[in-house]
């Protein structure tokens, strides 16, 4: 029950971390069994429409249900640790957050299980394929609603971020001392303010094409089949920066660490993940490269594009560069930082190469494609989420890691990582398309195929592992020192490991950049505080959020069957939808008449609180 | 100093191997780094232009941060502290100024190409024209000029230009044959998708579907063949001839009540699904069932038992296509078959 209704960032970020950890694995079992059925030709392990369900459904958790949480996990817990604040500007809101994602990533889920079967026309959901003529099931009606659910969660979270970073940050922590995590985080929401919307109104019209008849992506009736691609990549495109963004931000904090160096070139740092942001929004054609939007706007889209190659550039010769000189601890965490580094530039410069139009007329659609994208997100941003757990599952968890289970796993999964992907390159130039549910024989595609099946397994087997130290660790005395990385140089690692509910009994003042650092620098044991010993103000829990999002949950049903369920008698879907609304308007009513002032932590509880979460 | 630049001479060999494997890898009739002909030769030039660079930046890259890593480890019981620098703006303008300088290397010829490949000799007089429309899951060819449609596979005049107008009659699809020319999307609706190739050489070269458009699209594939003129102009000629129905009265009765509803032969049937008229000299049969009398794979076959497993059971072969099983007797099966193999068009001298 505590979990229901827990307001406190750092349950809700372990929630996130939960939540999000299990549809990773839900996402790799699909990879493995897409990898199953590819891994001999002519295969039919599975059928050529559960095929079609397993990658749309595999691209579709891994972006939305997996990998966004777990960083959202990682944000909550630290991004108000690492600016000094007490909790996130808006609690409420963050728990919020969580469970319209939870109900919506669920209600995405529930589509296995029915008769129709999961949405099968690809994570980008191309119109027409997607529309109701070509997608007659239900499978699209729970890819719109759930996406449309769960992204509320996202915004919101989003929101609450941007407002947390400008407006909670300790005194003498200004914009240009923040911790790289921070502006990462910072940046990726402000990504999240601006994307987010683009998707909800395309979810939104391709909704009312479905469930109400509308027009918008059907040619034949005077909608426009392109218009959803420009949609769908204007959200999509920013999409792969608000993913890669945070990563960057743990890369420098983890090689910063263990390098026992401060970042090299901090001010370019941010300049240029403001840079890499802004030029993020003005890419997206160059996923339409072949949809035929003429020479001009293709010639623009590709130097756009790579444009971003020298912001990038700037931030992998920077963290080369801090560690030049430094003295490296090759920790768990760092070994996926370094890993990360090399990874990372191969699928940048395969972006870049991506980026030349005419050749992209040959990569389009093809494994080569395949290779490059899963550089970037499993190489860089999942390599990124390990590292950061690593990093910060003490100040998280009060535990450390087993290191040596930690060690073997990164390099299983290492290298079964570049098993898998980077034979794809050649797979494409060599014409295999992506997407494909099975390949003829004698094309020169079988051992290709198989290897990275092989390497794909492996990487299944890493997680595996991964999840082992987590449960091994579970069970060892919550005993990790405030500092247990010794070289910590950021305001969390001033605090208990977990940290107590209120973060700081006092709020520290911060006297420069790497705040903690320089304090162990000039001798200092700790912060020094910014104000007096007083009573902490603390939010209530509540129960709120899990209700409003439970009723969108129940209204998504609703509308989806509003035409199924006629035999029981006429618009009763609809009737199921408004009962929903009921439930989350009627928990929004409540939020407001209600007035809840929270309570306070007084100074003597203070002293015997000690590190409880 | 001395290590890095022994690990480069060792990465040298390497470095070589690579480019020879991609200078001439892949199936001729199939790989983008195999082009053959000029719209994907220029495609392949400007792919090996950003390979260069690419593996430059990528060796370079590689090289720092290895000898960082061995050079900067830290040493057992090492409780000192590394100088803790700002940054350096020298470096930093450097590694600004050189990715710079290497993007215009390769934006220039990028958008030299872009305006090059969408050159429009659709009212070339030269060029041979054709309509592509592609439907779940196959290919409709029309050549305006000629007055004539086929399916399936592509006779195109060797060493002309093709201009291709492309359009879909369902969903999105993408025309492309990786070893003449880069893809193109047919969009629904009224915008008609342009571009343009050659094949110098004869031969037959292998196209796919490149966007996801339902079930079957892996298997959607088709063949472009390219023959010399003389042949071009008596394949075009003998599509146009009438075609004799089935010898066998029962096999003629039930090709044209259960085919002729929906397929063409000649100038008999209905012009909705694919065109049979020679399907007998084709490559193979749904794109996929390749006919060879040597099979050495599950998908090869002669002619006939191709076209025998095809009718049998369409979904079997392709999940999802719009044929469905039709209800014939063993014998019609047999026959239709059979009749349907030797449809050829005697082209090729």
């Amino acid at each position: 029950m505590d979990w229901l209704t827990t307001v406190d960032h750092k349950k809700i970020g372990i929630l996130y971390l939960i939540a999000g950890g299990f549809f990773f694995l839900v996402g790799g079992l699909e990879a493995l069994l897409i990898r199953i059925q590819l891994w001999k030709p002519l295969n039919d392990f599975v059928s050529a429409d559960t095929y079609n369900e397993l990658i749309t459904m595999h691209g579709t958790t891994m972006i939305f249900l997996a990998a966004m949480p777990m960083l959202f996990a990682l944000m909550n817990a630290v991004v108000p640790l690492q600016i000094g604040a007490r909790d996130v500007a808006f609690p409420f809101v963050n728990a919020l957050g969580f469970w319209t994602f939870f109900f919506g990533a669920v209600l995405l889920n529930v589509s296995w299980f029915t008769s129709t079967g999961a949405p099968a026309a690809g994570w980008t959901a191309y119109a027409p394929l997607s529309g109701p003529a070509f997608s007659t099931g239900h499978g699209m009606d729970y890819y719109v609603l759930g996406l449309q659910i769960a992204g509320i969660g996202t915004l919101i979270g989003g929101i609450n971020f941007l407002v947390t970073i400008i407006n909670m940050r300790a005194p003498g922590m200004t914009f240009m001392r923040m911790p790289m995590f921070t502006w990462a985080s910072f940046i990726t929401s402000a990504l999240i303010l601006f994307a987010f919307p683009a998707l909800a109104v395309g979810l939104a019209a391709l909704m009312f094409d479905r469930i109400f008849d509308a027009n918008f992506f059907d040619p034949n009736n005077g909608g426009n089949a392109v218009l959803w691609e420009h949609i769908f990549w204007i959200f999509g495109h920013p999409e792969v920066y608000i993913l890669i963004l945070p990563a960057f931000g743990v890369i420098s904090e983890v090689i910063s660490t263990f390098s026992r160096k401060r970042l090299f070139g901090y001010s370019s740092m941010v300049f240029a993940t403001i840079l890499i942001g802004f030029l993020g929004f003005m890419v997206w054609a160059h996923h339409m490269f072949t949809t035929g939007l003429g020479p001009v706007a293709n010639a623009l889209f590709s130097i756009a594009t790579m444009l971003i190659a020298v912001p990038t550039g700037i931030k992998i010769f920077n963290w080369i560069f801090t560690m030049w000189g430094g003295s490296i601890k090759f920790t768990s965490a760092n070994l996926y930082a370094v890993g990360f580094i090399p990874t990372f530039v191969m699928g940048g410069v395969t972006g870049v190469m991506l980026a030349a139009a005419p050749a992209d007329f040959q990569y389009h659609d093809t494994y080569f494609v395949v290779a490059h994208f899963h550089y970037v997100i499993v190489g860089g941003l999942i390599l990124g989420i390990f590292s950061g757990l690593h990093y910060w599952w003490p100040k998280m968890f009060g535990r450390i890691l087993n290191e040596t289970l930690g060690k073997w796993t990164f390099w299983i999964f290492y290298i079964g990582f570049h098993l898998t992907f980077f034979i794809q390159h050649f797979l494409g130039l060599l014409g295999m398309p992506r997407r494909i549910w099975t390949y003829l024989d004698g094309l020169g595609f079988n051992e290709m195929n198989l290897i990275s099946t092989i390497g794909a397994i492996m990487m299944g087997i890493g997680t595996i592992m991964f999840i082992l130290n987590v449960v091994i660790t579970n069970a060892k005395p919550q005993n990790a020192a405030d500092d247990p990385w010794e070289d910590g140089r950021t305001l969390e690692w001033t605090i208990p490991s977990p940290p107590p509910e209120y973060n700081f009994k006092q709020t520290p003042l911060v006297r420069g950049y790497d705040a903690y650092w320089k304090e162990k620098m000039d001798g200092h044991k700790g912060m020094t505080p910014a104000e007096p010993i007083g009573s902490i103000h603390m939010p209530s829990p509540s129960i709120l959020p899990f209700t409003m999002s439970l009723g969108l949950f129940i209204t998504g049903f609703g509308l989806m069957y509003s035409r199924d369920w006629t035999f029981i008698t006429e618009h009763i879907g609809f009737y199921v939808a408004g009962l929903g609304l009921l439930i989350t308007f009627g928990s929004m009513f409540l939020r407001s008449v209600y007035d809840d002032h929270g309570f306070h932590i007084e100074p003597e509880e203070l002293e015997d609180k000690g590190v409880k979460a | 100093m001395m290590n890095r630049w022994q690990f480069l001479k060792r990465l040298t060999p390497l470095l070589a191997l690579m480019v020879l494997v991609l200078s001439a890898c892949g199936r001729a009739d199939l790989s983008a780094l195999n082009p053959q002909g000029p719209v994907a030769q220029e495609q392949f030039g400007l792919m090996k232009l950003a390979f260069s660079i690419m593996i430059g930046v990528v060796v370079i890259v590689f090289a720092l941060c290895l000898f960082v890593i061995v050079r900067f480890r830290r040493r057992k019981g090492d409780k000192s502290i590394p100088k803790q620098v700002e940054g350096s703006h020298k470096l930093e303008i450097i590694w600004t100024v050189i990715p710079i300088i290497l993007l215009i290397i390769l934006g220039v010829p990028t958008v030299q190409s872009v305006f090059n490949l969408s050159k429009d000799y659709s009212n070339d007089p030269d060029a041979v024209k054709v309509i592509v429309t592609s439907h779940q899951y196959w290919w409709e060819f029309e050549y305006p000029e000629l007055g004539i449609k086929t399916a399936q596979e592509l006779v195109i005049p060797k060493g002309k230009i093709i201009t291709i107008e492309a359009k879909t009659a369902d969903v999105l699809h993408s025309f492309w044959v990786p070893s003449l020319a880069g893809k193109i999307d047919t969009n629904p609706g009224g915008s008609t998708n342009k571009m343009f190739f050659s094949a110098p050489k004869e031969g037959v070269y292998l196209g796919k579907c490149a966007e996801l458009c339902g079930p079957s699209h892996g298997l959607m594939d088709f063949k472009v063949k390219s023959v010399d003129d003389a042949s071009f102009d008596r394949w075009a000629a003998a599509l146009q001839e009438p075609v004799a129905m089935p010898s066998d009265p029962v096999v003629a009765a039930a090709f044209e009540s259960k085919c002729l509803v929906c397929h063409a032969v000649g100038d008999k049937g209905g012009p909705l699904y694919p065109n049979l008229t020679g399907i007998g000299s084709r490559d193979s049969v749904g794109g996929i069932l390749i006919n060879t009398d040597d099979p050495k794979y599950s998908n090869e076959a002669s002619t006939y038992e191709n076209l025998h497993r095809w009718i049998e059971n369409p979904d079997d072969i392709k999940p999802g296509n719009l044929m469905g099983k039709i209800d014939l007797t063993q014998q019609e099966l047999d026959g239709i078959a059979k009749y349907l193999s030797e449809l050829t068009l005697d082209y090729e001298k």
